[in-house]
């Protein structure tokens, strides 16, 4: 067993996953995609994200973005609410309106035999949305539900009180979805304006992966979106984050506590992100293999899981962390996750733990290519980023490129204990407030 | 050019011969099925087992010990130290995971197709050979009660189902949470996993599913070599569950909890399952659920209770159809603010009686024909998915046969078939209907 075990190890070179076959071509009205050609299944995943995001919601309408968003599948053209789904269900197309603090995404899928069609369809809703005022109460309706529910949630108070205390007065201080107050007041005016704002052609990256050619998408890309507005360039506002070390408490009727903790990330551009990627993976970013995981849940069985990671926001980086325990056992779990944050910004990782993340995350990586719409996700993911097509060539070189020396230094700038700030909600016992 | 003619007249034959992946399967000498699903388009496989035992073949008093028995088994076995074999996985740039239901306990890595053996060599040796030990078990428990609290304690709409769960089924074993009860999940010991490990865990009780980037003739060997040597367990028996008895009296509950923000009402029907042979009245009853719920704009509760009279933010129905035993049928409908539970559920009645008395819109059944022979196409991108088909379906009562001819099925189920189920399953004397609402004092 042990002896065929190494010998799979040592084979193992982490592969990069050359199947994937990427064209860069420039429709003849001048918009970039990036295409891989994957005939084999009868549909095509396109994906379209644009740069900008509910984090642009002017100050006092905050979830204008939100809302939007919610309502971009309730009319278009000719079609009100139902007469728009009943057409999407008769294509058996699906368009995903997602909204993040950065960006905004649409994630399409559509058959092969329906492909004009649907894509004729999708059109409708970027360039003539109805945003008809029934259908607005409508929604209104259902997002001040959903804040509501929210309110009562403890990730989502966990994830709220974090927001508030890091950023304060700037958009990302507040929930994306915006509050009962500023959802209330949102005009129509607001909802148009901020499709204007959004859906413009200056943020926009797409990727498109199936059962379609790049000579096929040209065309069909400057159809669908060759009347979007050029876009003025906007921007999320720049914000100052920094957090002091210690814990807030916001108490909630819950028999378990639930806390998320964090300070100060690193850029995706730094020179030393790899580094601090590969650091984050060893402290808490690998499931249970990982370090916080082996104290706080398979040696003293205090939590099912808690899990660190790195966020990437436009003006803001962080390195956090969650983790669940019952009201009287959350103080230990914090305990141990402080005392391991000073033991390995103190004295870093061991070689070993250095080469088994390497081995781990170069070996996951050609996994992740296994699907058209993980693919076309991927894709424009990297587009936005400002990737080129080779960096999935090149990407594990660069994580195997980290040495123990580089790493331990990031941790101990990386890693800052006494800035280490934890929310609890919850009714934990034996914690104090600091 | 041929396939061009085709897709100008607009014939699907081409595409439903196209649409099916390519499944293989045979039977190794100790009863173990392997099932082999081809997806050559990345060098990626999953190895899964999926053993034919779930939370529902629990002996009384011992609710939630076949996930906690998976959750041990992750531990040392003959082979491997305790937490070798995810550390092994992970080594390899893969991922691995368990997941437990009423009906079946699986375990599954997703991994490059050339670490295949490997995965076989430690799935193996866990099969039969876990040493657990006195000490494993309490620190396991605490992060299993830790799941239960993140899971179902912290969620009053957990908790409500669990209650509601309950309620439906008088006398099988599928009203008792796949987790535990607390009181039970806190008093399960080694010996409680020791035995049920013993009379489960067995080649002649297990499925091997093997989906991505390998051939039958590969799997064949290497199952053979790791899997085929295992001795059949003859202690394995035919899983007889209690029944349910027939129901004659509709159950109302109240579940108030002060966490909840927003209530609404569920209602559920026992209702059959998908039977090996028979998966018609089964098939019937995934399109009642998305004529009557599966679309917020063009369903008949969304239509009435969200466009017309705009009394619900939301309605859906839903149906599970693969279980080993009688499944339920669920309504549920959430009342926009001013409109009161007792109204929102007399308006879901009223239009599921005028659904009753006015029968199919044959448009909107066209439609939902066409999103299932579309679900099947894009089905084929996630190669998982199709091999958790499989591995649910051979746990719980249907053959591959069965899976195979259910898309046919599912294209060729007609309005009337749709009828005759939706008498069948509103039997108002099947039924439990529940309230999730906040803290008792706000009722007036």
């Amino acid at each position: 067993m042990i002896r065929i075990l190494s010998t799979f190890v040592i084979l193992w070179a982490g592969a990069a996953p050359a199947e994937v076959q990427i064209k860069t071509p420039t429709s003849p009205g001048g918009i970039a995609a990036w295409v891989v050609e994957e005939p084999s299944i009868p549909f095509t995943a396109l994906e379209i994200m644009f740069s900008g995001g509910a984090a642009l919601d002017p100050r006092d309408k905050r979830g204008a973005a939100y809302l939007m968003t919610g309502l971009l599948e309730e009319g278009s053209g000719d079609m009100d609410a139902q007469a728009f789904a009943a057409a999407q269900e008769a294509l058996a197309a699906s368009f995903g309106f997602d909204v993040y603090d950065d960006t905004v995404t649409i994630s399409v899928r559509f058959l092969t035999e329906n492909r004009a069609e649907s894509l004729a369809l999708l059109k409708t809703v970027l360039t003539q949305p109805r945003f008809d005022p029934e259908a607005i109460e409508r929604v209104r309706t259902q997002v001040l539900s959903i804040l509501a529910s929210d309110a009562q949630d403890p990730d989502s108070v966990a994830g709220a009180t974090w927001s508030q205390l890091a950023f304060g007065q700037h958009a990302y201080g507040t929930p994306r979805e915006g509050t009962a107050a500023s959802v209330a007041a949102l005009t129509r005016e607001d909802i148009i304006a901020a499709h204007q704002r959004l859906f413009t052609r200056d943020t926009l990256s797409v990727s498109a992966v199936g059962d379609i050619s790049a000579a096929e998408l040209g065309p069909m890309l400057d159809d669908l979106l060759g009347q979007l507005p050029a876009g003025e360039g906007l921007k999320t506002a720049a914000v100052d984050f920094a957090t002091e070390g210690g814990l807030t408490v916001v108490d909630m009727p819950t028999p378990q506590s639930v806390a998320l903790f964090g300070h100060v990330g690193i850029d995706r551009d730094h020179p030393d992100f790899f580094a601090a990627f590969v650091l984050n993976t060893i402290l808490g970013g690998r499931g249970v293999e990982s370090r916080l995981s082996a104290e706080v849940r398979e040696k003293r069985g205090l939590t099912y899981g808690v899990s660190t990671f790195l966020v990437g926001k436009e003006e803001a980086n962080m390195l956090m962390g969650q983790v669940a325990s019952a009201n009287d056992r959350i103080g230990e779990a914090i305990a141990v996750i402080r005392d391991e944050w000073t033991k390995m910004a103190r004295d870093g990782v061991t070689q070993a733990e250095l080469n088994d993340a390497q081995t781990y995350l170069t070996g996951a990586y050609p996994l992740r290519f296994d699907g058209n719409a993980k693919i076309a996700n991927i894709l424009v993911g990297m587009q936005r980023q400002g990737l080129s097509t080779d960096y999935i060539n090149t990407r594990n070189d660069k994580i195997n490129a980290v040495t123990l020396g580089e790493i331990n230094r990031v941790a101990a700038e990386l890693l800052q204990p006494e800035a280490l700030h934890f929310i609890v909600v919850g009714q934990p016992k034996g914690l104090n407030e600091e | 050019m041929l396939i061009r003619i085709f897709a100008v007249l607009g014939l699907c034959l081409p595409m439903q011969a196209q649409a099916q992946a390519k499944v293989s399967n045979f039977m190794l000498d100790n009863g173990m099925q392997v099932v082999v699903v081809e997806d050559h388009r990345a060098p990626v496989v999953v190895h899964m087992v999926w053993y034919k035992v779930g939370a529902a073949d629990e002996a009384p008093g011992k609710s939630g010990i076949a996930h906690f028995l998976e959750h041990l088994m992750f531990k040392k076995t003959k082979n491997l130290a305790s937490g070798e074999l995810s550390d092994t996985v992970a080594a390899n740039g893969g991922s691995d995971n368990a997941f437990t239901n009423q009906d079946y306990t699986a375990y599954y890595q997703r991994v490059a197709a050339d670490r295949l053996e490997l995965m076989m060599s430690m799935e193996s040796d866990r099969m039969t050979g876990l040493q657990l030990s006195v000490d494993d078990i309490a620190t396991e428990r605490d992060v299993v009660i830790e799941e239960r609290n993140q899971r179902t304690e912290s969620s009053p709409g957990a908790l409500f189902n669990e209650q509601k769960q309950a309620a439906m089924y008088m006398n099988h074993a599928y009203g008792v949470p796949v987790i535990g009860w607390m009181h039970e999940l806190k008093k399960l010991n080694f010996e409680d996993a020791v035995a049920f490990y013993k009379l489960h865990y067995a080649p002649n009780n297990a499925i091997l599913v093997v989906a991505g980037d390998v051939t039958p003739e590969q799997v064949k060997i290497l199952a053979e070599q790791y899997y085929g040597v295992i001795p059949a367990n003859s202690a394995v028996q035919s899983r007889a569950r209690t029944q349910e008895p027939p129901h004659r009296s509709a159950r109302r509950m109240t579940y108030h909890d002060e966490r909840v923000a927003q209530p609404y009402v569920s209602r559920s029907y026992l209702a059959p399952e998908r039977d090996s042979g028979d998966q018609t009245t089964a098939a019937a009853l995934v399109y009642l659920a998305e004529i009557l719920g599966g679309s917020g704009a063009t369903s008949v509760l969304g239509t009435e209770l969200q466009f017309d009279t705009q009394q619900a933010i939301y309605t859906s129905a839903y149906y599970g159809g693969t279980a080993l035993d009688n499944t339920t049928f669920g309504l549920i409908a959430v009342p926009v603010p001013g409109v009161s539970l007792q109204q929102v559920e007399d308006a879901m009645d009223a239009a599921i009686a005028k659904f009753m008395a006015t029968g199919i819109n044959i448009e909107t059944f066209e439609r939902i024909k066409m999103q299932m022979r579309a679900s099947e196409i894009y089905a084929m991108d996630n190669v998982e998915g199709i091999a958790n088909r499989y591995g649910a379906a051979l746990t719980q009562g249907l053959t591959i046969a069965d899976v195979q001819e259910w898309p046919r099925i599912l294209q060729e189920v007609t309005p009337d078939e749709v009828m005759v189920a939706a008498r069948l399953v509103f039997d108002q004397k099947a039924s439990v209907t529940g309230w999730l609402m906040g803290p008792q004092e706000e009722l007036k």
